[in-house]
């Protein structure tokens, strides 16, 4: 029972960095209707943010550690901006394909401009101990300190993301763009002005997510994004895409799981399992587990 | 007779007369060679199923897993036995060679069937993952084959890829390819292209001609992973993953989409151009990525694409 509950508290301090992530391709597909390929080096890219500031800063106390988080957060979503403006905004009304190819591309272009030696290199990093490390033992648990920081975190993240789609101007916004972008446009939305902000945040929140990874698993490197975004993005399918709440339960679903695969005889199967659940649901339903399903006109 | 079938038999003539004379060139450009041609298969099939029929697939690289995987397969554990302590003449390594290229298209083949099937109802990114999750699965598949190697692959596959082997086979993928689109039945890839709802409305079954091009497409991949899993002599699961497609897809953008004379010459470049790059490799990958941004942002046509179609609304 106690192995089954510490299984159960890993696969959700694993599921709450997917769920990060996963927000970051559900929103970008609310607004935009399309797969953000890149949101997955993002993610690398706020780890390594957080490599280099957090060598600059003292190891092992609570300000550093937020200080890394935010500047992580910051830069992330000035990448994505970034990405946005250049790559994304001139084929706005391009075919899908162009589109996912183009993402594709500034996917491929952040991997190996990081893997280059001048930049950051190929070989693994050890990510700096930012926060404090303490472990606890709670009955017959054992929680580390970053287990908790990690679904505190990425909880308080989720929260006040909620809080800006539901309470805010901007959040009405965007949750406009998201059901009709010309009907958002005639009542006076600027489009661009949401679609930039909803890139930010997204990448905002894979930066976040980078961190928290790179807290758990600390080896940093420019190919460390694919998996995890792979999974990320299963897991904003399984919830249904576009849908925000969808993502979070996605994520903590999908963590859970491969975490009691990785830990049972299957082991060596564990990067196939979510690839299994993403086909099981594509086929049973597309719309995922909270989505709406909408049929195509003509 | 036709003209693409003269064409071919020019081709295969061809053929015979460079591997006739292949002593007198120098090994680093047949192998040079042996390698644009296994890309140009790579990028021709996967042209059916990207540029013709419109479905983009991102696992091209697994159903050339399965190719190589099962041929090799059939040589290394076969062979012996079929070919007696002696090794064989010439001939029959060369008719066990074509038996294991066979074996290895056709099981690709099954493969694209039994992933086209459920995953061709989807569209578009969708579709896209579906491909790759399939790719990554048969890698982690055969990760987990002890018998064909595991993680570490599969070694000392005899080395029976000749430059005859591979213009026969380049010669035969353009010709099923040409042919199939330009025959009658072939125009329904384009129509599903264009518009799937339309062409369905005058009652062409666009699912049938999506799966049919998925599985030639995993066919002729997989008759090019078995030459190149003979011609590299080892094999490993890594080496067929995500990147090996996007390879492969970057050809066939760069080609411009449904067009094969471009593709070929696509892949032609994109074979050399890590050759004549050899000095500044490690920019090479940062270039390939840039440039299909540019490509996407400013001739999304193709590079090669001078017939320009009509743009769609």
């Amino acid at each position: 029972m106690s192995e089954f509950l510490q299984q159960l508290l890993n696969g959700l301090s694993l599921g709450a960095i997917y769920a990060l992530i996963a927000l970051g391709y559900t929103m970008v597909y609310g607004v935009l209707r399309f797969i953000n390929f890149a949101h997955s080096d993002v993610f690398m890219v706020g780890a390594i943010i957080g490599y280099y500031t957090g060598h600059h800063l003292p190891p092992g106390t609570v300000g550093s550690g937020l200080v890394v988080l935010a500047a992580a957060m910051a830069g992330c979503a000035l990448l994505g901006i970034v990405i946005e403006r250049f790559a994304y905004r001139p084929l706005r009304n391009a075919p899908t394909l162009n589109v996912l190819i183009t993402a594709i591309g500034v996917s491929l272009l952040l991997e190996y401009t990081f893997q280059n030696q001048h930049v950051f290199g190929a070989a693994p990093q050890l990510f700096p101990p930012v926060f404090p490390v303490k472990n606890f033992q709670l009955g017959g648990l054992s929680i580390s300190s970053n287990q908790l920081i990690v679904i505190g975190v990425a909880a308080l993240l989720m929260v006040a993301l909620e809080f800006i789609v539901h309470r805010t101007k901007i959040g009405t916004a965007m949750r406009a763009v998201s059901l009709n972008p010309k009907a958002a446009q005639l009542v006076g939305v600027n489009i661009d002005v949401v679609i930039s902000f909803t890139f930010g945040l997204g990448s905002a929140l894979a930066g976040a997510g980078g961190i928290l990874y790179a807290l758990n698993y600390p080896s940093v490197e420019p190919l460390m994004g694919v998996v995890p975004g792979l999974k990320a993005f299963i897991a904003a399918i399984l919830g249904g895409i576009g849908n925000i709440p969808g993502a979070a339960l996605g994520g903590l679903i999908l963590g859970t799981v491969e975490t009691f695969v990785s830990g049972s005889q299957w082991s060596t199967y564990k990067d196939a399992i979510a690839f299994a659940i993403l086909i099981v649901i594509l086929l049973f339903r597309p719309a995922g587990i909270l989505g709406k399903f909408t049929v195509e006109k003509v | 007779m036709p003209k693409p079938h003269l064409a071919l038999l020019a081709a295969l003539l061809l053929a015979f007369g460079i591997s006739h004379f292949s002593g007198l060139i120098d090994p680093y450009y047949l192998d040079v060679l042996t390698g644009i041609g296994i890309n140009v298969i790579l990028a021709v099939s996967l042209n059916l199923v990207n540029g013709y029929t419109g479905q983009f697939s991102l696992g091209h690289a697994g159903f050339m897993s399965v190719g190589a995987y099962l041929a090799a397969a059939v040589s290394v554990f076969l062979g012996p036995t079929l070919l007696g302590p002696g090794g064989g003449t010439a001939f029959q390594q060369n008719a066990l060679f074509l038996g294991a290229l066979l074996t290895g298209g056709l099981s690709a083949a099954v493969a694209g069937l039994l992933v086209g099937v459920p995953s061709l109802r989807l569209k578009g990114d969708y579709l896209a993952l579906v491909t790759l999750g399939f790719g990554e699965i048969i890698r982690v598949i055969f990760q987990n084959v002890e018998k064909l190697g595991g993680a570490l692959g599969l070694n000392g596959i005899p080395a029976y890829t000749s430059i005859f082997w591979v213009l026969v086979f380049v010669a035969l993928s353009v010709f099923v390819v040409t042919c199939l689109v330009h025959s009658t039945y072939g125009r329904g890839f384009l129509a599903t292209h264009d518009d799937e709802i339309a062409a369905e409305a005058v009652g062409l079954n666009t699912t049938r001609y999506k799966i049919v091009a998925f599985v030639i497409g995993a066919f002729f991949a997989g008759i090019a992973g078995g030459l190149y899993g003979h011609f590299k002599m080892t094999i490993t699961p890594s080496g067929f993953d995500f990147t090996k497609s996007i390879e492969i897809v970057v050809m066939v953008i760069l080609g411009g989409m449904g067009n094969t004379l471009g593709v070929i010459l696509a892949a032609i470049l994109l074979t050399l151009l890590p050759e004549v790059l050899r000095s500044v490799a490690e920019y090479r990958m940062i270039l390939y990525s840039f440039l299909l941004i540019v490509l996407m942002l400013a001739r999304p046509q193709g590079l090669f694409n001078f017939k320009r179609r009509k743009a769609k609304p």
